[in-house]
């Protein structure tokens, strides 16, 4: 589904990522991990095509992306999640779920598609009408996630879905990543949460500086002894 | 008191077409955080094309404003696109320096085209007349300018709130990146805020060469000072704030001419402007929302 081949990115003189390969097949869960600062968010634009790597080619659904541009990207079947959930705050629930489907081109399955968003998540069929910036944190996720989710994405990127959020929430958040996965669409997640994050996935990799150190399936990243004394503690 | 109703419906239409250069400033500003020194031109623009397509083209009045419009909103897109877009990551200063040479190079170009004297514009005889309701008198003109600005402003309004188009404008002003993360295509949609700003400076630069009988390379200067104050005095990037704080400009500069001195109505007028954002910094309709993270 998604391959990234050797990417390099540079911001300005900082060599923010150094080579990093990872691979995200059909159905599966994969999850990126690391401290602050390893270049997990950087990774996620660049997948997304907001940001473009100097070297590396990265490719999904068969077709290089590596210079397609972010919203053609969209439209192809990859959505983001993005940190700090980044919802649209003077929009209105709907109007913000509205947006997460603007890539759509069949316009007559959209209704049903709303009405699925609001089953998974009541709260947003209640606050519909009201402004995005006026709910709170938690609430706020679920919008994100259920915006993305509009535009029917094949391919879903979550950067740090659970940040910020009460412990009760976050078990909700890492449910619905679960659920969302078993009703078909392949997941790249992005977690400083390491025990979550590799309690749901299938493949882990764990980044250091920009650079992948350690990478394998997560149920054994989970009992891995570094992993254990570097990110859970 | 019948000449008090007639100056405050005067200064109803000086604040339209204050209103209608307002929203292109507050709209750009709202999208790419750029003061468009070049919208005042752009007003200029339409005039020329409004006269040139009457007096050149021999075709009538109201279709002249619809070329002049859509002249205009390709002229808008095409600054963007030239002189805008490469500086889009640049510092913000870069860009606003940009546009205050964008807006030379237009005054200058029209005047080696065209000459710099001021040009008498052709209108309709038929706008010329006036009817009287009682005893107050209003011109065909003054009723044109208001009736086109408030179907302009509506029309806006549901562009900006119920289409696909309004909203990308709304979400990218608000969440450049974010936006894009949902399929937007940011350029085009800025090119889209430029083109509708300037189709209604266009509209605003032909009825104020109606108003004023005359067409002239830097006839955009000063209305277009005015209308960025308004748009400031509304609350800059507030579309609503726009509107208000055109008329609110027109009225103030209109009674201020009328009652106190034709020399002080724009002192009077800026004065009242430094007041407010003396106690209102962020403008009339601006607030300092804070969000939730």
């Amino acid at each position: 589904m998604l391959k990234v081949e050797n990417i390099e990115v540079y911001y300005g003189a900082i060599h923010a990522i150094k080579g990093v390969s990872f691979e995200v097949k059909a159905g599966e869960v994969v999850t990126l991990i690391g401290a602050n600062g390893a270049g997990k968010t950087t990774i996620m634009h660049t997948t997304s095509g907001i940001i473009k790597p100097q070297t590396g080619t990265i490719t999904f659904d068969g077709k290089d992306i590596t210079y397609t541009r972010a919203h053609t990207i969209v439209e192809m079947g990859m959505a983001q999640v993005p940190e700090g959930r980044r919802v649209f705050a003077k929009m209105s629930v709907k109007e913000n779920l509205e947006m997460g489907a603007y890539s759509r081109k069949d316009k007559g399955s959209l209704e049903a598609d709303y009405d699925m968003v609001y089953e998974r998540f009541p709260r947003l069929k209640e606050r519909r009408k009201q402004l995005a910036g006026t709910m709170s944190g938690g609430e706020q996720q679920m919008l994100a996630i259920a915006r993305a989710l509009m535009s029917k994405p094949k391919l879903l990127l979550l950067d740090e879905p659970s940040m910020g959020l009460a412990p009760i929430l976050v078990d909700e958040v890492f449910n619905i990543i679960k659920d969302i996965n078993k009703d078909g669409t392949t997941i790249l997640l992005v977690e400083q949460n390491a025990h979550k994050a590799l309690s749901i996935a299938d493949h882990a990799y764990v980044l250091e500086t920009g650079k992948v150190v350690l990478a394998g399936e997560a149920k054994k990243l989970l009992n891995d002894d570094a992993v254990k004394k570097a990110y859970l503690g | 008191m019948n000449q008090f109703i007639e100056q405050i419906i005067y200064g109803i239409q000086l604040g339209s077409i204050y209103a209608l250069i307002a929203l292109g400033y507050t709209m750009v500003y709202g999208i790419v955080k750029l003061i468009n020194f070049a919208h005042g031109d752009i007003l200029m623009m339409g005039a020329y094309f409004g006269l040139l397509s009457v007096t050149l083209l021999d075709i009538p009045f109201g279709l002249a404003i619809v070329l002049s419009m859509a002249v205009c909103a390709v002229i808008g897109m095409l600054i963007d696109i030239i002189a805008y877009k490469p500086l889009r990551n640049a510092p913000r200063i870069s860009a606003l320096i940009t546009a205050i040479g964008v807006s030379l190079f237009l005054e200058n170009i029209y005047r080696v085209m065209f000459g710099a004297e001021t040009r008498k514009m052709v209108i309709p005889t038929s706008l010329t007349q006036t009817i009287a309701i009682g005893n107050i008198k209003i011109s065909y003109v003054t009723l044109l300018t208001v009736f086109l600005t408030i179907i302009c402003m509506v029309a806006l309004q549901l562009v900006v709130k119920k289409t696909k188009v309004g909203k990308a404008m709304r979400a990218v002003s608000e969440d450049q990146q974010a936006a894009r993360l949902m399929g937007v295509n940011v350029n085009l949609t800025i090119s889209m805020t430029f083109a509708l700003g300037s189709a209604l400076a266009a509209l605003g630069g032909v009825l104020y060469s109606v108003t004023y009988y005359q067409v002239e390379p830097y006839m955009g200067m000063m209305p277009g000072l005015k209308a960025f104050v308004a748009a400031v005095l509304g609350g800059i990037g507030i579309i609503p704030g726009a509107m208000f704080g055109g008329y609110a400009l027109g009225l103030i500069e209109n009674l201020a001419k009328a009652y106190v001195s034709s020399s002080w109505s724009n002192a009077i007028a800026f004065g009242i402007l430094i007041l407010i954002l003396l106690f209102k910094p962020a403008g009339l309709f601006g607030k300092n929302v804070r969000e939730k993270v």
